[in-house]
């Protein structure tokens, strides 16, 4: 395997919860719920992840666990905004410091231990070509699941019924509810998905990143994977772009600070959200097309008046 | 569904002792209300008669307090508008339902049962659409269109449900009088096709052109029911708003004096990508008249009375005079002090804070033009409450505001009352020159006529007014001059006394003509 290679792959490992999480709070945002607590629910996916996996032995079974963990924390954020119509971004703050609270507290007694590495699965035929073939056809299953997801929520975000269901909440909830459509029952469901997969991308990060607990290892990922949302307009495919965009920035800027370019650290480090921030600026510079995709009722409490 | 079931002459809708209490308020009470097969049934009222209250509840948005809904003799409970569809009950809603953000056909979708795809909607939609003569084109966005387009999709939204009844919320509050004809026409062919049209407004004209009879609300209760070609207009504003509405006077003569607020060449571009942009507007008010802008909604008056205000100020300073003096690049708080008086159009969270007392909203508008008298303690600027007050009740008194109390919160006040105060705040100042954008929108007719009298007063003793206005009855009755605004341009200004209805008409729509669909949208 080539030094490309292996940054490459590097590179695709870091992408992934970005990709992840940021495309659940997209789903989320769709619908008109800013949920501020993608930090919280991610690091409670990671530390569930493990545990499971450490009980069982099955990494798969950790997933599920993380999942599961993911959208049930978030139903608690779901409860407080939508059916006690506390604020959106008290609530969601409150669940990151909740998180990462709970998640110390669980993984107390894994700190230290050996985790399991989810298997990699390779894709017949697929897997043997080439540079390409190790790269993106000899990967993990969440992997897979990313752009599986990614693609799945384009379609179904703008192609089906229910998706146009969640656009139409976002952008008017008066109005959609005037229409019949149940707003807070899609709100609750749109919530639980966005908890899901960010509980998904904290199981990548026990599971693959680096299989193993270690206290607030999500690092921040919660709060890029917010800023990657809107500044991809609201459209997965930007956020697949900005997340791999973003993974490629901080790897390559940790080589570089490997090879002493003399540059200052502090800057280079710095590098990956600068770069993520103007790219994405830029190709949002259709200011019309970025009105039409904004979820107008974004983060607007909504109480039907019957 | 069919109307076999009803015999001719029975109703196809019967309301029976309809009532809804919000909190101790009753809004509607004991509403009676019989919908014959094939009629324009009218529903008249003033603001806040009850109207919007009634027609919830029949699609199913409101559940009533007490009473019965008969839906071709047999009671039904509409628990939903889904519900209300089903039964054959269509809504054109006053504030549109629309997604500003969706195409055409996605809005429409969302209203349809599920499991018909995109493209199947998008054709029926635009077939039925040319069949009633309401041209969409189903790929557009929402938030590219005018107002009267934004209208056809609510109807053609409602007519794909093949419904046996059609509510209208004040539908022509928005229309051009031509666009209106075209509306008219639509509902005469539902009407021929044995359909049923509940027709709710104000406006009394139309409703005795195009509607079969008539239903008068006023305080939540039936206060008549009529045929209304048999009544006259005033027998029909009695009804309304109980007594006698006082007409304004424009007795006297105004005597023209030299230009207080002039507008040069005025370009603003488009704030926002659904904004409006001003093109080369140009205007002059002389001392003594009153310069009525008329114009469909959204055709730029939202933006040029930020222009002239300095809401939004523009780059150019020559571009707005205020009494001779270039006042363009300046803030509010300048041109207040150079003697002009500004009333932006949304009442609440604009004009005044609702939350806060009438009194400080009374300081936050006039803290810096009444300086001496408002506050005290040179730079640390202490509230006067006295002279603060003082000032308040003196503006109430002048406009007979009715409030609750003392001093409440603006929000507490009807929307005549507030919008009262509002004006009357600027007017306590005798301002040179008054800009007021929409001075009676969604006010009671006492209200309103108050408010027009005190307009035309104004500009009796010498002072320059310009009015904003998407009400003609209004303009008719307070200006001198009008000029009317199209597409962020504005025509020249007329006497007021050379123009007509018609004309004016013209003006708004034949400037920019009809949209053609088709050609706009090529893809």
């Amino acid at each position: 395997m080539g030094i490309v290679e292996a940054i490459l792959l590097t590179v695709i490992t870091a992408a992934t919860p970005l990709v992840l999480a940021a495309l659940g709070e997209l789903v989320t945002e769709r619908a008109g719920v800013l949920n501020l607590g993608v930090e919280g629910m991610m690091i409670m996916g990671a530390v569930l992840a493990f545990a499971a996996t450490h009980a069982t032995g099955s990494p798969y079974l950790g997933i599920l666990a993380g999942i599961g963990g993911g959208a049930l924390f978030s139903l608690l954020f779901g409860f407080l905004t939508l059916t006690l119509v506390a604020n959106q971004v008290a609530t969601g703050l409150a669940l990151t410091i909740l998180g990462l609270g709970i998640s110390g507290q669980i993984g107390e007694a894994y700190v230290g231990m050996s985790g399991t590495k989810l298997p990699q699965i390779a894709i017949p035929l697929l897997s043997d070509i080439p540079f390409v073939g190790p790269l993106l056809f000899r990967q993990d299953l969440i992997f897979y699941l990313s752009i599986a997801l990614v693609i799945g929520v384009n379609w179904f975000l703008f192609k089906s019924r229910t998706g146009l269901k969640i656009r139409a909440i976002g952008d008017n909830h008066a109005s959609a509810h005037a229409l019949g459509i149940g707003v807070i029952r899609i709100r609750y469901l749109a919530v639980m998905f966005g908890g899901a997969c960010a509980g998904l991308a904290g199981a990548q990060l026990s599971l693959v990143y680096t299989p193993q607990w270690v206290e607030n290892m999500s690092a921040g990922r919660g709060w890029i994977a917010l800023a990657l949302v809107v500044f991809a307009s609201w459209r997965p495919w930007r956020v697949l772009a900005g997340g791999y965009l973003f993974g490629a920035v901080s790897i390559s800027q940790l080589h570089a600070q490997a090879l002493g370019l003399g540059i200052p650290s502090q800057f280079l480090s710095a590098l990956p959200y600068a770069a993520t921030v103007v790219v994405l600026v830029l190709i949002s510079h259709n200011r019309r097309t970025t009105l039409i995709n904004t979820p107008a009722s974004l983060g607007k409490p909504f109480v039907p008046d019957r | 569904m069919s109307v076999a079931g009803a015999s001719a002459g029975s109703p196809l809708l019967a309301v029976r002792n309809l009532t809804k209490l919000f909190g101790t308020f009753a809004a509607c009470n004991g509403i009676d209300l019989d919908i014959r097969p094939g009629e324009i049934h009218a529903l008249l009222g003033e603001n806040g008669a009850g109207k919007s209250t009634l027609v919830k509840m029949l699609f199913g948005v409101l559940a009533p307090t007490a009473g019965e809904i008969l839906w071709l003799g047999a009671p039904v409970s509409i628990a939903s508008p889904g519900a209300a569809r089903r039964l054959g009950i269509g809504m054109v809603f006053q504030h549109f339902s629309l997604f500003e953000a969706l195409t055409v056909a996605e809005n429409i979708a969302l209203s349809l049962p599920p499991g018909i795809s995109l493209a199947r909607v998008a054709e029926e939609a635009a077939r039925l659409s040319h069949a009633y003569g309401l041209p969409l084109d189903p790929k557009a966005h929402v938030a590219d269109l005018s107002v009267g387009e934004r209208q056809r999709i609510e109807i053609v939204r409602a007519l794909l449900q093949d419904p046996q009844l059609i509510i209208l919320d004040e539908p022509t509050s928005v229309l051009t009088p031509q666009e209106a004809d075209r509306l008219f026409e639509t509902l005469a062919k539902l009407k021929g096709e044995g359909r049923s049209v509940l027709y709710i407004s104000h406006r009394l004209e139309e409703v005795q052109r195009i509607c079969d009879r008539a239903t008068v609300l006023r305080h939540g209760k039936v206060t008549g029911a009529c045929d209304p070609r048999q009544e006259t207009p005033a027998s029909l504003a009695r009804m309304m708003v109980g007594s006698d509405v006082a007409a304004v006077s424009a007795e006297g003569t105004n005597t023209k004096g030299e230009v207080l607020l002039e507008a040069r060449d005025l370009d603003v571009a488009a704030r926002t990508p659904f904004a409006v942009s001003l093109k080369n507007v140009s205007l002059k008010v002389h001392g003594g008249e009153v310069l009525a802008i008329a114009g469909v909604a959204g055709n730029g008056q939202g933006e040029l009375f930020d222009a002239l205000s300095g809401e939004y100020p523009v780059s150019k300073g020559e571009a707005v005079l205020i009494r001779s003096r270039p006042v363009g690049s300046l803030g509010i708080t300048a041109r207040r002090l150079m003697g002009a008086g500004f009333v932006p159009e949304e009442r609440h969270g604009h004009a005044a804070v609702p939350a806060m007392s009438l009194s400080d909203n009374l300081v936050l508008a006039r803290s810096q033009s009444d300086r001496r008298a408002f506050l005290g303690g040179g730079v640390l600027g202490i509230i006067k409450s006295a002279a603060v007050h003082m000032a308040a009740k003196r503006i109430s008194a002048a406009m007979d505001v009715r409030k609750s109390g003392e001093d409440p919160p603006a929000g507490s006040l009807s929307g005549g009352n507030l919008q009262k105060f509002i004006v009357g705040r600027e007017l306590d100042r005798q301002p040179a020159v008054l800009i007021v954008n929409q001075p009676t929108w969604g006010v009671d007719a006492g209200a309103a006529s108050r408010i027009r009298q005190a307009l035309v007063d104004l500009a009796r003793s010498g002072s320059a007014v310009l009015v904003i206005s998407q009400d003609l009855d209004e303009i008719f009755e307070v200006a001198t001059e009008i000029a009317v605004i199209s597409e962020g341009r504005l025509s020249d200004a007329y006497p007021a006394r050379a123009l007509t209805r018609e004309k004016i008409g013209l003006l708004m729509g034949g400037m920019h003509g009809e949209r053609v669909p088709e050609a706009a949208h090529a893809h």
